[in-house]
């Protein structure tokens, strides 16, 4: 516990115990005054109760002696009189005492003494001392793996009580594999169902091996309020004693739900039991259902055992999943197409088949794409090496800590990160962190620290690498800026801003060229990569502290969400990611803001670039136009486009050689009615036209 | 969005305590000093989870609990009630007014967060 939390709670018992004193004042001119009782009371719970969250064990123990004679007196068990509020004052002044004592010497004797008087005037067990803190569940043994049958049967107000069932399952799902079936004979008709009751019930097959009780811990908080069953089904350590498949009718009789001689009259008529159970309606068809999935687990669970040492993985060539995924990349192009027939054909036979391939496309799309995945932890073993080889060869000790080693991205992203971040790491080295002399003379440790993590954020990873070296110096960056004609002399800059001039073309603050960095490959190239996989670097830093730059990059390269937009009869696409609004512009507004091409956005203001005029495209645009808001490098800015379309699954296409010098435009991709549209490459499009204002 | 739980205790250094803890775990906090002051904000601000103590002034825990589920914007949210451990009744007690679950005092951070996960999901 944090000294700041423990300070509170002693400032806050000091105010109590004032307040305490002169409630016992008063109590002994009002003896009945059954508020005042209680307000002793509370202060006393408050004390212990606070007291033992902090530490405070001996205040705890204390205490609660004093608490549970009011809690006497508050039932009236116990009347108050002089020689108790004598007793109480003098506890009082021994736990201010003790709080004063700060876990130093005090007069154990004295609490002994007024415990013994307050046990004199109210007799009680003291088996109710405070439990000291319950240590954190002892660690899990590795126990064997059991197969688990849960049958959970929440009461029908269940979420009455805050209750979540589904937050239950979830639980169980972490603790192994596990096959979930719902039972939804429990419905009422619609007129006479209540949607705030919950009338299904849940069985649960559970394999895990984490035993029976971490199954129990995960429905404490609703004991009460179902049934629950746990039946243990399968033991699956030992393989040697494979037993048979249990049949289903066997499990529907271990579940009591059918008896052996109703089962052996179906047996007779030799079809498959589970759907004699069904069609002579003895039993629901979904507990029949239930049945055969936990036939099915068991088995699967065993059959996992067998072949986990056979294969675990194979090896494919790469250039075969490129294939792969070139071919998903058609499909979800050509199912695009097939969704938006369907949706303008309104048949309804057609819209199911369309919606059914929607979803299994976007299924093959996630697992193509998955298999394409690669822990980033090989990269940076690498940069280990790296830092240690480079760390001697400047003079400095450097230690290199990596986190989310086994964040997953894409092979190619990988492969295409692995210069812009060695590029990154040699600076941080060269120019971050300092000599140990200098670090020691700074107070800071000799050892300087690199830190390299990966975490997966929404659609896209961020890699960060932060070390506690000497920052940037946003001074010496403006000094050099503007020697180096990058800005001008009166401009003004946000610190942030300045940072970011370091991935200026041409920029270079290093007071001379070294081994390490400044081969003349500068930042910006670093930034140019980064952007080339569609991601963004950004940097801050605290001079003398260290800096800290977050590189964010995108899961896939293959497949985009975009948002789908039209201009004239040209379509666009920006990608989602960096999209953050979209408004709409009308004339007025146009006319209003005189030709500045500024938009008021809930005021503030956002410049917007208007791609009508930018692309030369010919025609009216219409009466309101609309802004598609995007954020690049921590700036708002706007594209006004005559109309929004919507989300849009999209495969990218390169434009192929001829093309690949146009700025603004990053790739192409196929709509679903076979348009082609264009992939705005909002970063640049945002440099060209800054740097035509310039 | 940041989930936005309420954290109702008259002990000032039990709710710094829960807030900082919480505020850690990445969600955001509404603080409220007893069972009136509680119920107050409940119904000027979306609450997805409400932590109390039940020993306050004012308004008990258990006073809160019934008020709360009565709120229409309360009537689900999961709700973890304060106990000690001298309290096996209140406990019962709290469950029957419609409190979701319960810790008991004292807790360390760690505890508390495992018990935030497991009703919020």
């Amino acid at each position: 516990m944090t000294d700041v939390h423990r300070q509170a709670f002693r400032e806050e018992a000091y105010e109590l115990l004032a307040e305490l004193e002169n409630s016992l004042l008063e109590l002994e001119e009002r003896p009945d005054d059954l508020d005042l009782i209680s307000r002793v009371f509370r202060a006393m719970h408050t004390i212990k109760g606070s007291g033992s969250m902090f530490g405070f064990d001996e205040i705890a123990r204390f205490t609660h002696e004093v608490e549970t004679v009011f809690d006497m007196v508050r039932n009236g068990k116990l009347a108050v009189t002089k020689t108790l509020v004598n007793l109480t004052l003098a506890a009082r002044d021994q736990i201010k005492a003790m709080l004063d004592a700060d876990g130093g010497d005090f007069d154990a004797g004295q609490s002994s003494q007024i415990i013994a008087g307050l046990r004199e005037l109210a007799p009680h067990d003291d088996a109710a001392a405070p439990a000291p803190v319950a240590e954190a569940s002892a660690p899990v043994e590795a126990s064997e793996t059991v197969t688990y049958r849960i049958r959970f049967t929440p009461v029908r107000e269940i979420f009455g009580f805050g209750v979540n069932p589904l937050n239950l399952l979830g639980e169980l799902r972490e603790l192994g594999p596990c096959n979930v079936i719902a039972h939804t004979t429990g419905f009422p008709t619609l007129e006479e169902m209540d949607p705030e009751q919950c009338y299904v019930y849940w069985d649960v097959i559970l394999t895990t091996d984490q035993g029976i009780n971490a199954i129990k811990d995960v429905f404490i908080f609703v004991e009460d309020d179902c049934t629950l069953t746990i039946d243990e089904i399968a033991v699956h350590d030992d393989l040697d004693h494979e037993e048979h498949h249990k049949k289903v009718g066997e499990i529907l009789i271990e579940r009591g739900d059918i008896t052996m001689d109703e089962m052996n009259g179906l047996l007779s008529k030799q079809k498959r039991f589970g759907e004699l159970a069904v069609e002579s309606g003895i039993v629901p068809p979904t507990k029949v259902a239930s049945a055969l999935v936990e036939q099915q687990h068991v088995k699967e669970v065993r059959q996992e055992k067998q072949t986990q040492e056979a294969a675990t993985s194979i090896r494919v060539p790469a250039d075969r999943l490129d294939l792969l995924v070139n071919l998903v990349g058609e499909l979800v192009t050509v199912q695009a197409r097939l969704s938006s027939t369907a949706a303008e054909r309104s048949d309804a036979e057609l819209s199911a088949i369309a919606e059914e391939v929607e979803r299994l496309t976007s299924e093959l799309r996630d697992s193509a794409l998955n298999i394409r995945m690669l822990p980033i932890g090989s990269t940076f073993s690498k940069f280990k090496r790296l830092v240690r080889d480079l760390s001697a060869e400047l003079g400095k000790e450097i230690e290199m800590t990596t986190d989310g080693a086994d964040t997953e991205l894409d092979k190619t992203v990988i492969e295409k990160l692995n210069d812009p971040l060695v590029h990154l790491i040699r600076n941080s080295l060269d120019h971050g962190i300092e000599l140990p002399e200098v670090r020691v003379a700074a107070g800071k440790p000799r050892h300087g620290t690199v830190h390299l993590s990966a975490v997966h954020s929404g659609d896209s990873v961020l890699l960060t690498i932060n070390d506690d070296g000497a920052g940037l110096d946003a001074e010496a960056i403006r000094a050099k800026a503007i020697e180096k004609g990058i800005i001008s002399p009166t401009a003004e800059l946000s610190e942030k801003e300045l940072f970011n001039l370091i991935f200026a073309p041409g920029f270079s603050t290093a007071k001379k060229l070294s081994s390490v960095s400044g081969r003349g490959v500068g930042m910006d190239v670093v930034k140019k990569a980064i952007e080339a996989l569609r991601g963004a670097i950004d940097i801050t830093s605290v001079k003398g502290k260290g800096a800290k730059i977050t590189v964010r990059i995108p899961l896939t390269l293959a497949i985009i969400e975009s948002l789908l937009v039209k201009i004239g009869t040209d379509y666009f696409m920006l990608p989602l990611s960096l999209v953050d609004e979209c408004v709409e512009l009308t004339r007025d507004d146009v006319s209003r803001s005189h030709g500045r091409n500024l938009a008021n956005v809930r005021e503030h203001l956002v410049p917007y670039i208007p791609l009508r005029q930018r692309f030369q495209i010919t025609g009216e645009p219409p009466e309101i136009e609309q802004i598609v808001i995007t954020e690049v490098d921590g700036m708002r800015v706007g594209f006004v486009v005559d109309h929004v379309i919507g989300e849009h699954q999209t495969v990218i296409k390169s434009l192929g050689r001829a093309y690949k010098n146009i700025e603004g435009i990053s790739g192409a991709t196929i709509l679903g009615d076979g348009n082609v549209a264009l992939i705005l490459d909002i970063p640049q499009l945002v440099q060209s036209v800054e740097s035509e204002a310039l | 969005m940041a989930k936005t739980i309420m954290t109702a205790d008259d002990s000032a250094s039990v709710r710094q305590m829960v807030t900082f803890t919480l505020k850690q775990g990445g969600y955001d906090v509404v603080e409220a000093v007893d069972g009136k002051d509680a119920l107050q904000k409940l119904s000027q601000c979306k609450v997805d989870m409400l932590i109390t103590d039940l020993n306050m002034p004012n308004l008990d825990g258990i006073g809160l609990i019934k008020g709360a589920r009565a709120l229409p914007a309360c009537k689900f949210i999961p709700i973890i009630m304060l106990t000690t451990e001298s309290q096996d009744s209140k406990k019962a007690e709290g469950k029957a007014a419609g409190a979701t679950g319960w810790i008991v005092k004292p807790f360390k951070p760690e505890q508390l967060m495992a018990v935030v996960k497991k009703v919020l999901g």
